[in-house]
């Protein structure tokens, strides 16, 4: 078993606090990604895990145990660096067989288990080569083998593809989530591309100034955004956040009447996907006046205000609206977050 | 454009090559002529000379001893109290600075710094005294205690000559991210194993520039020696000294002057070849 419980964790350098009591979860062979602008502590907490950064307070545990004072090598983990820290003396043959030589093992199984990982990431063609001949996407991918070649029970990657081109960084995400799933690692992966986030995690931890914003599947994360922080920071367009007046416990969108939770006040914060709408006919939807129309091949994306504050929607490629029409929204009931406009924070879920 | 301006590079180190060829290429082939003729003509009488002088085999072995066991003491200190110091949040410049303070000391004063704690009446003597250890005052830098000379030689130039080593190294771990060292740590690698396959071979460039510079300093080791044991324990820089001001015998100062030359430049040659620094293989 090698759950993690990351237990209300402090820290602080000097007087600033890089983390304000994190609390955290990962089940035994669970993918979780830390998404997180940059500078809110994501690497940080990495490195509090790992043993390499002390916590000012807070316990974690590894496995049911906690670790706190454990030095990393105790920890039975492996990392991948931001900055990858691939030796530049050793050959990237011998960076890959690090950990195993650190464990002793015979050479037959480092040799096998270093062309595995090799052979995973596509550096094998490089491995009688000295790091510093490599490019940044190639020696990240030599961090990745060397931290996968020792069959890890937790594994802490910071960024590890972030170097690598579209293409490359698609099929590595893959093959690498098939390879720690199959070999049930719990992994912790930090990144700042929230398509990776999306795609590869079993959950994410949406993180912002040292604090965990929201934890959970992607899809919740993606429709349900805790904050307006994370709404705004997941998703391409962002979500839109629309201040509307409420009376009588509803919201009129058109024609249409929307039951806000019980805590509003007389102004409450529409959440709303850019996709989540459907074109209605002016008078019967949610007024519109796009600004600026751009058809995108798949679909079309629309710039202007609702409200009077600024928007983005995407409808289907197929409709026909240009720049400078008014037109009609039909929302999606069950896909709107309803967001206080004073903390930001999003009301649970009201029953449609 | 780049081939029109090739010139600039050695327009601009112009003026340290003139300064060099005036006040080091100059001198040095005065020197070299100096020690290899003899009344303006080529000869080999001075070298002849030295080599026939009773003191010659001595200073010889003697410098050889002494920069064989004192550069690799302070290299080790050295590694020592540079790791410390790396490790040591506040308080790390002032480490830094009182280590140093022997540096600052001339090599002459360093010697009479500790000529006053070991002669006949001395520090050291008086705190064996006031123990009980010994009953009168001993001789420590006679010619009669050949050994304990050797060592108070040997312990006043690791004294004087450890915290340029130190200094180098340290600039050396500077330029080490600590990415490494953790990295190493996480795989597994405990203190020794980080130390001698991370760090040791990451610092290969300051190692190699400490060791130099030390060694051709140990060659050159005159001042101390002169202050602790004056001609008791003779070296090549106090030979060429008294073969010019002693013997007024330019000729074979300036032979030793050359040999010593010698020496240091196979010191540094050796080094080179043994600690070679492939800038394929750093950070
Ligand atoms: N050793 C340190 N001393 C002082 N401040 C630090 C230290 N390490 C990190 N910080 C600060 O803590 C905050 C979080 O840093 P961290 O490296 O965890 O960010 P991050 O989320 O990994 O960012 P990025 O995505 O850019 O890598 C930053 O504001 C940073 O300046
Ligand atoms: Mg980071």
């Amino acid at each position: 078993m090698a759950n993690i419980v990351i237990d209300r964790i402090r820290k602080s350098f000097g007087s600033f606090e890089a983390l304000k009591e994190v609390s955290l979860t990962i089940n035994d062979g669970e993918f979780v990604s830390l998404l997180g602008p940059s500078g809110c502590g994501k690497t940080t907490l990495l490195r509090i895990i790992a043993g390499l950064e002390t916590a000012t307070s807070g316990d974690v545990r590894i496995g049911e145990k906690s670790v706190i004072g454990l030095p990393p090598k105790d920890r039975g983990l492996a990392m991948v660096f931001q900055n990858y820290a691939v030796f530049p003396h050793m050959t990237v043959y011998e960076n890959v067989a690090f950990g195993l030589r650190m464990q002793k093992a015979e050479d037959r199984r480092v040799k096998a288990q270093v062309e595995k990982a090799a052979g995973l990431l596509h550096i094998e063609q490089y491995l009688d080569r000295y790091p510093n001949k490599l490019s940044g996407g190639q020696r990240q991918r030599v961090a990745v083998a060397r931290a996968l070649a020792v069959e890890p029970k937790v594994l802490l990657m910071d960024e590890p593809l972030s170097n690598l081109d579209a293409l490359l960084r698609l099929e590595m995400r893959t093959e690498l989530k098939t390879v720690l799933q199959s070999a049930g690692t719990t992994t912790i992966y930090v990144t700042h591309d929230q398509t990776e986030a999306m795609g590869l995690s079993d959950r994410i931890a949406v993180m912002h100034g040292g604090v965990v914003e929201q934890v959970g599947s992607p899809v919740d994360v993606y429709n349900h955004p805790a904050t307006r922080f994370v709404g705004g920071f997941i998703g391409n367009p962002p979500m839109n956040f629309i201040k509307v007046p409420v009376a009588n416990g509803q919201v009129m969108a058109g024609a249409d009447q929307l039951a806000v939770p019980r805590e509003a006040g007389n102004e409450i914060v529409l959440g709303l996907r850019g996709e989540a709408v459907e074109l209605a006919p002016p008078q019967q939807g949610l007024e519109m006046k796009v600004r600026v129309a751009e058809p995108m091949g798949s679909h079309l994306l629309l710039t202007g205000s609702i409200h009077d504050q600024p928007v983005r929607v995407i409808l289907p490629a197929s409709e026909t609206v240009k720049s400078g029409d008014t037109i009609g929204l039909k929302l999606d009931r069950n896909r709107i977050t309803w967001l206080s406009p004073e903390s930001g924070k999003s009301f649970p879920a009201v029953a449609a | 454009m780049t081939n029109n301006r090739s010139w600039i590079p050695y327009l601009l180190i112009l003026p340290s090559v003139a300064f060099l060829g005036l006040l080091f290429v100059v001198p040095l082939v005065q020197t070299i002529w100096l020690a290899m003729s003899d009344n303006g003509m080529p000869s080999l009488a001075n070298a002849e000379r030295m080599v026939n002088d009773i003191n010659f085999a001595r200073s010889v072995r003697n410098t050889f001893l002494l920069t064989i066991v004192v550069v690799p003491v302070q290299l080790c200190i050295a590694l020592v109290m540079g790791t410390l110091v790396a490790k040591v949040g506040r308080g790390r410049e002032t480490i830094l600075w009182i280590w140093t303070i022997p540096l600052g000391i001339s090599d002459l004063a360093a010697g009479l710094v500790w000529l006053s704690i070991l002669q006949n009446t001395g520090y050291f003597n008086s705190a064996l005294f006031g123990l009980g250890i010994i009953e009168r005052q001993a001789s420590w830098l006679s010619y009669q205690t050949p050994v304990a000379l050797f060592l108070a030689i040997a312990i006043a130039e690791i004294w004087r000559g450890t915290a340029i080593v130190m200094v180098i190294i340290v600039a050396g771990l500077n330029q080490v991210p600590k990415e490494f060292r953790e990295a190493a740590e996480i795989f597994g690698a405990g203190p020794w194993t980080r130390f001698w396959r991370i760090t040791l071979p990451l610092i290969r460039p300051a190692l190699q520039s400490a060791l130099i510079l030390r060694t051709v300093l140990a060659f050159e080791v005159f001042a101390v020696v002169y202050a602790l044991g004056g001609r008791n324990f003779p070296v090549l820089v106090g030979e060429a000294y008294y073969w010019q001001n002693q013997n007024q015998n330019y000729g074979v100062a300036a032979a030793y002057a050359v040999l010593i030359m010698i020496i240091s430049l196979a010191a540094t040659l050796v080094y080179l070849k043994a600690i070679k620094v492939d800038p394929e293989r750093l950070p």
